[in-house]
């Protein structure tokens, strides 16, 4: 690294922040009517594409990674593959227990 | 008289007033140490509280060990019993081989490699410490208090319903587990920002990919072994009720939550062990690594893979069926990478100019060791097989024989290997070898029979057992005496060394990594001009220099980055 | 977007072990990114808990998500947002050396985060005051809130909720059904009493005919309900000491040359604070 490099940090402008910090309250008001709305198994995935889509804004704007170095965002979004096998494979245990394979083993478990 | 002679180049490459003020020396008091923000001091002082660590779950041991002598009562109580080996292991675990070599080795080590003054954030690496010193002594007192009696794993519902100091205890592993958290943090930002001038990926010494790999699981895995621990605190105090059948919990989803953490936890052990292998087998071989971009890619395969596979500590527990296959089928993806470094290394060795110095014993014991552990783990992970031994002392031995056959005798093989270069000493070669002769025929009696008493039917954590399994626990409490004889006299020639070992040159073994381009002990400042690096298993670019009993470079200029040509 | 205004960090003291100040800077930041993907895996956890007992007992989570308001969920979804946005000004502030701002946005923050805590604060003493607690404290009782509103099951949001309105005879109907207390399926002892839930009928309250069937295990809700809210309160106050001690630095005028890292670490962490909220809040209070 070079000493006579000069480093420029981007500092967000005034208008930028209020842009986002509307769309924010924006989308809180589309999640919140939407789930007023029936709409069966949807429900739950149209609340969390808004609020990814939140999220997203808040990451890439408030946090900064628009402008930051691509492995912050490579190394935090890595860890939510993590995650997701956590719960996948959880999720999937649990959805094929066998609860009436030893009949009576498992009284409080059927239904 | 040890003369401080020079070394071609003369005083630009090594400073040789440093043995009158070198890191060791340079602030004096306790409170100079405590409050250091020095990598090579943190290193120490990890040193010497993972070894006494070590000391005390080995107590433990021979404790429980003791107590296997005969079937039914030797010398405790089955409550006892309990205790003996559930902080045989929580202290092995937790205090010993988590922080292991990545605070010890790693913290002294690694900003040497890279010619570095520090790690990225010295004060973490201190909060790292005092964390590890808090999370101890919290454990040691849950020991005090009552200890524990459920097995390391702490099992639900027994252990949020046994009266024993579990709250305590599980609080303790919390904050070790935060220091476990922060040195992997810091790793990770060392290695990415501080690389010196001409260390591109590819041109990183070995051991810092398996630094680095360590240092992802660290970071990705430990807080899932937070939040584990902090519901079973809650379990218990509040009665939170998610993991407690009676309550509407699922006891099964715990194993879930623990194991998530605790099978990468195992890859944290066992990858910084073969990060010093690569640099044992290279530079005790005389030959430059064979397969580095396959070792390379091999660790950070290992760190990933690892968090695929959990299941495998669950076929028994009433995981569904469906999981058992899909965690036993993933289970032989893992022990891919790791056959792949072993071929490597033996093709390392192979027409190689093998020396038998302490290291390298250490090595080849590593070598055979951990081909054995590695090989029954595939036993334990084909799901039909593990049905029979799961819990039994076939477990026992293959984690063994990759824990302690593997990450230990890889440890000892670098505290032989950087103690010259951490205190500046030598220490008697005579005495290292029947150390290490002895650890190798101690270890081989303690668990290869349980191997065998495993196949057998004995079961695991069983204070009883059946007559016809005498002979085994016999020898293999023999065994275990037998190692902890070795480790005695290991301390007697160490600690020895410090007060009249012989003074080490700043290269003994001839290695090529930067950390012996400066003095041993090095000064607090760690190098005296900029470094750069060039290949790190160049070792044709040293020679012998009798007058100083080391190695020299034949070209000290080609590590140094020249000043005035750069801009 | 305006790319005009820039901050340099040439100039700010460098520890000695880095090689100028964007090394320190970057070092830093990638710091604090590797430290935010810690509490992700940390969260995550409850996360997983969440999932696995939502997939297997959705109805539980139907349930239980109906003594939850929300009005006050969206009311702290809406102040963590602002809280943010002040977050983010700060940093803007720390940059630009515009001391008396950034000391304004600092103690805005706070402000909101205790605003947040206060609404906690009132949902807590809700659910303490009517028995809705985590599974082993699970205790609910209906008839002293004679004056509260929006955490009853009355008729107008029974029929908004879609809530099967039911009669004494079928309370007892979903007694006997439940597996549990068929004493003809097993001859294992049933396990230990679990706790009692609305379904009993001596918790019927007098006046109160009109209550929704509870499912087995309700409580799981609950018990989740604390885990994570309470888990993330203990960050917004981890947060609020960390502003706290940004505002003594500012006081200390450890800003004033430009020096804005800290601000930047602390504002990245209460951000993700207000990420884990926003999830939070759709998954417990907007359920349906």
């Amino acid at each position: 690294m070079s000493e006579h490099e000069s480093s420029f940090v981007h500092v967000s402008s005034v208008k930028l922040l209020l842009i986002v910090w509307v769309a924010l309250m924006v989308g809180t008001w589309f999640t919140v009517s939407a789930s007023n709305i029936d709409l069966g198994f949807l429900n739950i995935w149209v609340g969390l594409a808004i609020a990814t889509a939140k999220a997203v804004l808040v990451g890439l704007y408030y946090m900064h990674l628009r402008w930051d170095k691509p492995f912050n965002s490579f190394f935090f979004l890595g860890a939510f593959l993590f995650l997701f096998l956590f719960i996948g494979f959880a999720m999937m245990d649990s959805a094929h227990y066998q609860p009436d394979l030893i009949p009576g083993y498992s009284p409080g478990m059927g239904d | 008289m040890a003369e401080a002679t020079s070394a071609p180049g003369g005083d630009e490459l090594v400073d040789h007033t440093a043995s009158n003020d070198n890191y060791l020396t340079h602030g004096k008091g306790i409170l100079s140490w405590l409050f250091t923000l020095d990598h090579k001091r943190i290193g120490v002082m990890y040193l010497v509280a993972i070894l006494s660590s070590f000391f005390l779950g080995g107590v433990f041991a021979l404790v429980l060990r003791t107590e296997l002598w005969t079937p039914g009562q030797t010398i405790m109580t089955a409550d006892t019993y309990n205790k003996m080996f559930t902080l045989h292991g929580a202290v092995m675990i937790f205090l010993f081989i988590i922080p292991g070599i990545p605070a010890t080795l790693g913290n002294f080590v690694l900003p040497l490699m890279l010619g570095a003054k520090d790690v990225a954030l010295p004060r973490l690496n201190l909060a790292s410490f005092w964390l590890w010193l808090v999370g101890a002594t919290v454990a040691v007192a849950s020991i005090v208090i009552g200890a524990v009696d459920t097995g390391w794993t702490f099992y639900t519902p027994y252990s949020t319903t046994t009266n024993t100091a579990v709250t305590a205890m599980t609080l303790g592993a919390f904050i070790l587990g935060f220091s476990s958290i922060f040195t992997g943090l810091n790793f990770i930002v060392t290695i990415h920002k501080m690389r010196p001038e001409g260390m591109t990926w590819f041109r990183m010494p070995l051991f810092l990919w398996g630094i680095y790999s360590t240092a992802i699981i660290q970071v990705l895995a430990t807080p899932v072994l937070g939040i584990t621990l902090l519901l079973l605190v809650a379990e218990r105090t509040l009665g939170v009720g998610i993991f407690d059948p009676a309550l509407g919990g699922d006891p099964v989803l715990y194993q879930h939550f623990f194991w998530f953490y605790s099978h990468p936890a195992v890859y944290i052990m066992i990858l910084p062990a073969m990060a010093i292998m690569s640099e044992l087998i290279s530079v005790f071989s005389g030959k430059h690594i064979f397969g580095y971009k396959f070792i390379a890619w091999s660790s950070i395969a290992i760190a990933l893979l690892s968090f695929l596979v959990w299941g495998h500590h669950m076929f028994t527990s009433g995981q569904s069926g469906l999981m058992n296959m899909i965690f036993s089928a993933l289970t032989f993806s893992v022990a891919i990478p790791s056959a792949v470094k072993v071929f490597n290394w033996l093709a390392t060795m192979y027409k190689g100019s093998i020396r038998l110095a302490a290291p390298m014993l250490y090595a080849l014991s590593f070598l055979f060791l951990f081909a054995i552990g590695g090989l029954t783990g595939l036993f334990l992970g084909s799901l039909s097989v593990d049905i029979h031994l799961h819990d039994t002392y076939f477990v026992v031995a293959h984690f063994h024989y990759v824990m302690f056959g593997g990450t230990v005798i890889a440890f000892l093989g670098g505290i032989h290997y950087w103690w010259p270069k951490m205190f500046g000493r030598m220490y008697s070669e005579r005495w290292a070898q029947v150390s290490a002769f002895l650890i190798f025929v101690g270890f081989n009696l303690t668990f290869f029979t349980q191997f065998v008493m495993g196949s057998h039917g004995m079961p695991r954590r069983y204070y009883n057992y059946l007559e016809r399994f005498t002979a085994y626990h016999q020898a293999s409490t023999v065994g275990s005496f037998v190692l902890a004889l070795g480790f005695f006299i290991m301390a007697g020639y160490l600690l020895h060394s410090l007060v009249a070992g012989e003074k080490a040159p700043a290269n003994p073994w001839g290695g090529a990594t930067l950390e012996w381009e400066t003095t041993s002990p090095p000064a607090y400042y760690n190098f005296k001009n900029e470094m750069r690096a060039g290949d790190p298993y160049d070792l044709d670019a040293l020679r012998w220099d009798p007058s100083i009993k080391g190695y020299v470079r034949k070209d000290p200029s080609s590590v140094l980055l020249s000043t005035g040509e750069e801009s | 977007m305006s790319d005009r205004e820039h901050a340099s960090n040439d100039g700010m003291a460098v520890d000695h072990h880095f090689e100028n100040a964007d090394q320190q800077y970057q070092s830093a930041k990638l710091g604090m990114w590797v430290f935010l993907t810690t509490e992700i895996l940390f969260f995550g956890g409850l996360f997983v808990a969440y999932a696995v007992y939502r997939g297997n007992h959705p109805e539980v989570f139907v349930f239980g998500h109906h003594f939850l308001d929300k009005n006050l969920g969206a009311l702290n979804t809406v102040i963590l947002i602002c809280s943010s946005l002040t977050a983010a000004w700060a940093v803007r502030a720390a940059q630009l050396r515009q001391i008396g701002m950034l000391k304004l946005m600092i103690l805005l923050t706070i402000v909101f985060a205790f605003g947040f805590m206060g609404v906690k604060a009132f949902e807590y003493n809700g659910k303490w005051k009517h028995g809705l607690l985590w599974a082993g404290q699970y205790d609910p009782h209906l008839e002293d809130h004679g004056e509260t509103s929006h955490e009853v099951i009355g008729e107008e949001s029974a029929e908004d909720a879609h809530i099967e309105i039911v009669t004494e005879e079928t309370i007892v109907e979903a007694i006997e059904a439940q597996p549990a207390a068929d004493p003809n399926r097993s001859t294992i002892e049933p396990a230990a009493e679990g706790p009692a839930g609305l379904a009993a009928p001596d918790l019927v309250a007098a006046d109160e005919t009109e209550v929704e069937i509870e499912p087995a295990n309700a409580q799981t809700y609950f018990s989740i309900y604390f885990l994570m809210t309470g888990l993330h309160g203990i960050h917004v106050i981890g947060g609020i000491g960390a502003f706290a001690w940004l505002l003594l630095c500012a006081r200390r005028g450890d800003f004033d040359g430009g020096h804005f890292t800290r601000v930047d670490m602390v504002a990245l962490y209460w951000h993700l604070v207000d990420l884990i909220w926003i999830y939070l809040f759709l998954l417990l209070y907007l359920i349906d």
